[in-house]
């Protein structure tokens, strides 16, 4: 920037005008996306796709260094409870070896309860691997990136899980990329029930790190450790994906629900297309 | 014109050389492309849990950089595109952010008189203000957007981490600022 000589003061003053008139359009451009965003408009998601699909090769590269670093401290934390992990680890080996029997009698008796009753099987979700280049917490918004889009055939309202349970949907999808709102974003709605007692519920984001349980038809029967699944209702997810435990029910009607899948330690998250078309419409041009 | 053994036939001393269009070229992105850069840094994930919920707002650190040490040198505009991207890449409402940096830059240019010549530790007590104003312009418009009141917890933090951090990245732009601009 070179600093104007000498200016006259009405040209001085004619910049100024200028300078404040730009302020004044770009603020009032801001506002209007934002009302037009509310608006649900295909136009403001395509807008939003294409910034992440234009980001997504940078973010791809500047993935990596962090992924590194955060291997070696996650090394040096591994070395120093070795010993302890591994214990822990044989320990739920022989537990789990058992469960594994359980589940072996139970397939089998399922497969025979179901081939007695001509059972309809659901239909194969078809999965979709891909890799988390941005993490967005905060109190903004909760997402992540991941590089697949739409031409790995992810889609809007697909459902996101890890190995621990569901992460959460696809919000918007580019052609190489896409952006899933967790479950604890303030965006985020799932229909789920409690496992044991049945109790159905939707899990709510509120930008914090537990989602609460509202809108239960029989609150009295939910206690702290209870496991919450997707109860399948709206059709959105198929019904019985883990999601958490209740952590706390406290005296003004919060349930909160700790989360099985922890943000900030996701790699790789499969996509899955369960060929479920519930309420979340696919708007982006299928 | 020019006379016979200068160095180039058809040099013309009115027209800028390719190293003036160049230096230029670097005065005009380099603001707004090492914003750029930073927001995607910030948005990279850390791979540790408890950071990433109160990750700075580090591209509000060099809007206000730039518009407290060189104004215009990170135009409106600039200022307004990378607010979207921001906000398409964080899944905030598209439109927010921008809003935001330009209300920072606004601010900050109708007291350019105060911020002139004033020592360090002046222009970050004025971040410290600005930081706070905008995450409460931000997570009141956000809760106004929802129709549902966020956590603050988080914010607060992600705040207070956000002026800790300006130091550090005030004296990595102060370089580059000097890099650039060296002649002034």
């Amino acid at each position: 920037m070179k600093p104007p000589s000498a200016p006259t003061p009405r040209l001085s003053a004619l910049r100024a005008l200028l300078h404040k008139s730009a302020f004044v359009a770009l603020a009032g451009l801001a506002f209007a996306v934002m009302l037009l965003g509310k608006a649900d408009t295909l136009l403001i998601e395509r807008m939003r796709a294409t910034v992440i699909d234009a980001a997504a090769p940078l973010l791809e590269v500047l993935a990596t260094p962090a992924e590194n670093v955060a291997a070696v401290f996650a090394n040096l934390r591994q070395l120093s409870v070795l010993r302890a992990e591994n214990e822990r680890l044989s320990e739920e080996n022989d537990r789990l070896g058992r469960w594994q029997a359980v589940a072996r009698q139970l397939e089998a008796e399922n497969e025979a309860l179901r081939s007695l009753l001509h059972y309809v099987p659901d239909p194969t979700a078809h999965t979709i691997s891909a890799r988390v280049v941005a993490d967005t917490g905060g109190s903004f918004a909760r997402s992540l990136l991941v590089l697949a889009g739409e031409r790995n055939g992810v889609r809007r309202g697909q459902a996101v899980l890890s190995g621990q349970g569901l992460v959460g949907t696809i919000a918007d999808a580019g052609q190489r990329s896409a952006r899933v709102l967790l479950l604890t974003d303030i965006n985020s709605r799932v229909p789920v029930l409690l496992e044991e007692s049945r109790v159905r519920a939707i899990l709510m984001g509120d930008n914090d790190d537990m989602p609460q349980l509202r809108f239960l038809k029989e609150r009295a029967q939910v206690r702290p450790g209870d496991r919450v699944v997707t109860s399948g209702d709206a059709r959105v997810f198929p019904p019985g994906i883990p999601v958490g435990v209740v952590a706390s029910v406290d005296d003004k009607g919060g349930i909160g629900v700790d989360l099985f899948v922890e943000q900030g330690r996701l790699d790789v998250v499969r996509i899955v297309d369960f060929g479920l078309n519930g309420i979340l419409p696919d708007q982006g041009g299928m | 014109m020019v006379p016979r053994g200068a160095p180039r036939g058809d040099y013309d001393p009115t027209q800028p050389t390719l190293w003036q269009r160049l230096d230029w070229l670097a005065r005009t992105l380099v603001p707004g492309g090492l914003t750029l850069v930073m927001l995607l840094i910030s948005v990279a994930p850390s791979r540790l849990p408890g950071f990433v919920h109160v990750t700075p707002m580090v591209a509000l650190i060099c809007v206000y950089y730039w518009a407290v040490t060189r104004p215009g040198a990170l135009g409106y505009g600039t200022a307004f595109l990378l607010g979207l991207v921001e906000d398409s890449l964080t899944g905030v409402p598209l439109g927010l952010s921008s809003l935001a940096f330009l209300i920072t830059q606004a601010t900050v240019a109708s007291q350019y008189k105060y911020f002139l010549g004033k020592p360090f530790l002046v222009t970050w007590w004025a971040f410290f203000l600005i930081a706070a104003g905008i995450a409460l312009f931000k997570g009141l418009a956000l809760s106004a957007y929802h129709g549902q009141l966020i956590t603050m917890t988080a914010l607060v933090f992600s705040t207070l981490l956000t002026i800790a951090m300006y130091p550090p990245f005030a004296w990595l732009l102060s370089r580059v600022s000097h890099l650039v601009f060296r002649e002034s």
